[in-house]
């Protein structure tokens, strides 16, 4: 009987423990959650993400009008369209699984995804921050009084980049200087306050700081054009098993791409729906748009994906990205991860992780979607 | 027997005490194993050796950039801030409370104050602190102070109007004055709660901490954690949550001794038993 109850005790306290043990590890439960797109189902389903950005809000402005459920009605699949308020969030989901396809920068992409082991495609080279990101001093106009001071910025992403970028052109290093890590949703009151004297930012959040009082941009990404480069990423496997998803994604933007450029009413229109979603009006939003390097045209990113400065560029990033020790455990040098471009494979061609691929830029480019 | 009069004996109950943690590590090492085997990069389960890497990078080997072993700096800075802000907050209540609880003109003028700052959502005016504190140590000092003070300060008052009136009554036949009742009689009753009440407010004032370090910083642990969030370094994210976990248990564990080494009447009494 003692035994009995003892037994039972103990059942009793490892069911409980059990329970308690799967809500505390919501780990598992992702892992069996990570979509296995290669059980062929009828209709397919995949999923993409994105984030408030100004060369993202097309696949807002996409997925609203219909134009992605258009292009994946036309492929025979399905397609839902996220928007993550926390980019980096966003890209995390991505890796882990959760997405098919997010938006992301060219260094976050090899960071994260590509150093989390993921072998991920750049799909879609939509545009590069041609001056949407800044470096900005307070009551000093030259990039070199930056000596000394502390900068706000948040660590270890395209700013931290383009600060560095920034550094070396006046022959300086991030020693000169002392980094502060600050939250994007905080840059713009922390740069009302005293104690900060320089922040390296992006728009919109740039914009409004360069209009405060005292405020000048004294090193932007136009300064290094092509470097910081906004991508549409999907997962290598998944792509290479349902084209399909390719084509509907890469036929979808290009429609929004001609629906939105110009001055027609339409394309007014459109922009005025994506100055609104990310929380500006049509003025702010052509204002971003401004520096944003917009490949409109399929074949403009096809010549771009294709020149020799992209995987210099991936060269450089990748170098910043290992000196900061954002290529993981293994990582034993900047090339540790290879990239595949259509100049050349940068990097260990054994471990390719990232790969640009314009073929369905191309067939967009030749019409043949 | 019924089961409520049941005790465990002293091994079954480290047994059963150990048990809850193994169950989590092999679901770990499960979960882990079975992302591995699909991924042998992936960064959301890191297998143990990978794990023990990032400790042995982090806590023993001097950073690449600063030359400072990280894990060590970032834990001083932490403990430091957590260790002033708790002061300050433990001070400030401590006067307040005793203050409050003693003197019904002090009551009067501050109880209503206390109790509508205890309601503010410390997080819900952090840009302003930043504003008026700017991004530095004070503000993530004063997000603590704002956190716990109100809290542990109705928490004191409440425990000196406990006193029972029979005690101030003797006291004053006695012939004390104000002063004596509250620093003879007062007092060494609410010192061994003020630590109590220290004590229970740490997580929050931890948390309070974090984010603070999260916002704005150059170092710390809560720094740390948001900075590799963005790369998915779980490898590292995960020692530092053990580790702080850690930390917290021992503050809370020497606070214990120093309440019962120097208070033990009040252990006695209030049959304590953690």
């Amino acid at each position: 009987m003692h035994n009995n109850i003892f037994a039972r005790a103990i059942l009793g306290t490892t069911i409980a423990l059990l329970f308690a043990c799967s809500d505390k590890s919501p780990a598992p439960a992702t892992s069996e959650a990570t979509p296995t797109p290669v059980a062929s189902a009828p209709a397919e389903k995949f999923k993409v993400c994105w984030s408030i950005y100004v060369g993202w809000m097309p696949w807002d402005f996409g997925a609203q009008q219909g134009i992605v459920k258009k292009w994946a009605d036309k492929y025979g699949i399905e397609i839902e369209v996220t928007q993550i308020n926390d980019y980096i969030e966003s890209i995390n989901q991505y890796t882990a699984g959760e997405y098919d396809g997010c938006t992301m920068t060219n260094m976050d992409a090899l960071t994260i995804p590509a150093a989390g082991g993921v072998d991920s495609t750049a799909l879609i080279v939509g545009d590069f921050s041609n001056g949407n990101d800044g470096v900005v001093l307070k009551d000093k106009t030259e990039l070199a009084d930056i000596k000394g001071q502390n900068v706000n910025l948040v660590e270890l992403s395209v700013s931290h980049y383009l600060l560095a970028r920034a550094l070396e052109s006046v022959g300086m290093s991030e020693k000169d200087v002392t980094v502060v890590n600050t939250s994007d949703a905080d840059m713009v009151a922390a740069y009302s306050t005293d104690s900060v004297s320089s922040v390296v930012t992006w728009n919109p959040l740039l914009s409004e700081i360069t209009a405060m009082p005292g405020a000048t941009k004294v090193f932007d990404s136009a300064n290094i054009p092509g470097e910081i480069i906004d991508l549409m990423v999907v997962n290598t496997k998944t792509l290479s098993e349902h084209p399909a998803l390719g084509k509907a994604l890469v036929g979808a933007w290009y429609e929004i791409m001609s629906t939105m450029n110009g001055d027609s009413d339409a394309a007014v229109a459109a922009r005025t729906f994506m100055g609104g979603a990310s929380g500006t009006d049509l003025a702010g939003y052509d204002a971003q748009l401004a520096s944003t390097k917009m490949f409109y045209k399929p074949a403009e990113a096809v010549e771009f994906v294709k020149s020799d400065k992209l995987k210099t560029t991936m060269q450089t990033v990748a170098e910043f990205s290992f000196a900061h020790g954002l290529l993981g455990e293994g990582a034993s040098d900047a090339s540790f991860i290879g990239v595949e471009t259509p100049a050349g494979v940068y990097g260990d061609s054994n471990n390719i992780k990232l790969r640009f691929d314009p073929t369905y830029m191309e067939m967009a480019a030749t019409g043949s979607l | 027997m019924k089961l409520i009069n049941r005790k465990p004996s002293r091994p079954v109950r480290v047994i059963l005490g150990i048990l809850p943690f193994l169950l989590l590590l092999v679901l770990y090492l499960g979960a882990s194993n079975a992302r591995l085997a699909e991924n042998p990069n992936d960064k959301l389960l890191p297998a143990l050796s990978t794990i023990g890497a990032a400790i042995e990078r982090m806590a023993f080997q001097p950073d690449k950039r600063s030359g400072d072993v990280l894990l060590w700096r970032d834990t001083f800075s932490s403990l430091g801030r957590l260790a002033v802000g708790v002061s300050i907050s433990a001070a400030c209540a401590l006067i307040l409370g005793v203050l409050m609880g003693a003197i019904p003109f002090a009551r009067a003028k501050l109880s209503p104050l206390v109790t509508a700052v205890s309601l503010v959502p410390p997080m819900a005016i952090l840009p302003v602190l930043f504003i008026v504190f700017g991004l530095g140590e004070v503000s993530k000092i004063v997000l603590i102070v704002i956190g716990i003070t109100p809290f542990m300060t109705r928490d004191l008052l409440q425990r000196v109007r406990e006193i029972p009136p029979e005690q101030l009554i003797k006291a004053q036949t006695l012939g004390a004055n104000t002063w004596q009742i509250i620093v003879r009689v007062i007092l060494p009753q609410i010192l061994p709660r003020l630590i109590a009440a220290v004590r229970l407010s740490l997580g929050a004032a931890w948390l309070f901490l974090i984010a603070a370090e999260a916002i704005a910083s150059t170092d710390g642990l809560g720094y740390r954690i948001f900075l590799v969030r963005r790369y998915l370094a779980m490898d590292v994210i995960l020692p530092y949550v053990i580790w702080i976990t850690f930390l917290a248990f021992v503050v809370d564990y020497l606070l214990r001794r120093v309440s019962l080494f120097c208070y033990p009447w009040f252990h006695s009494q209030a049959k304590e038993n953690d």
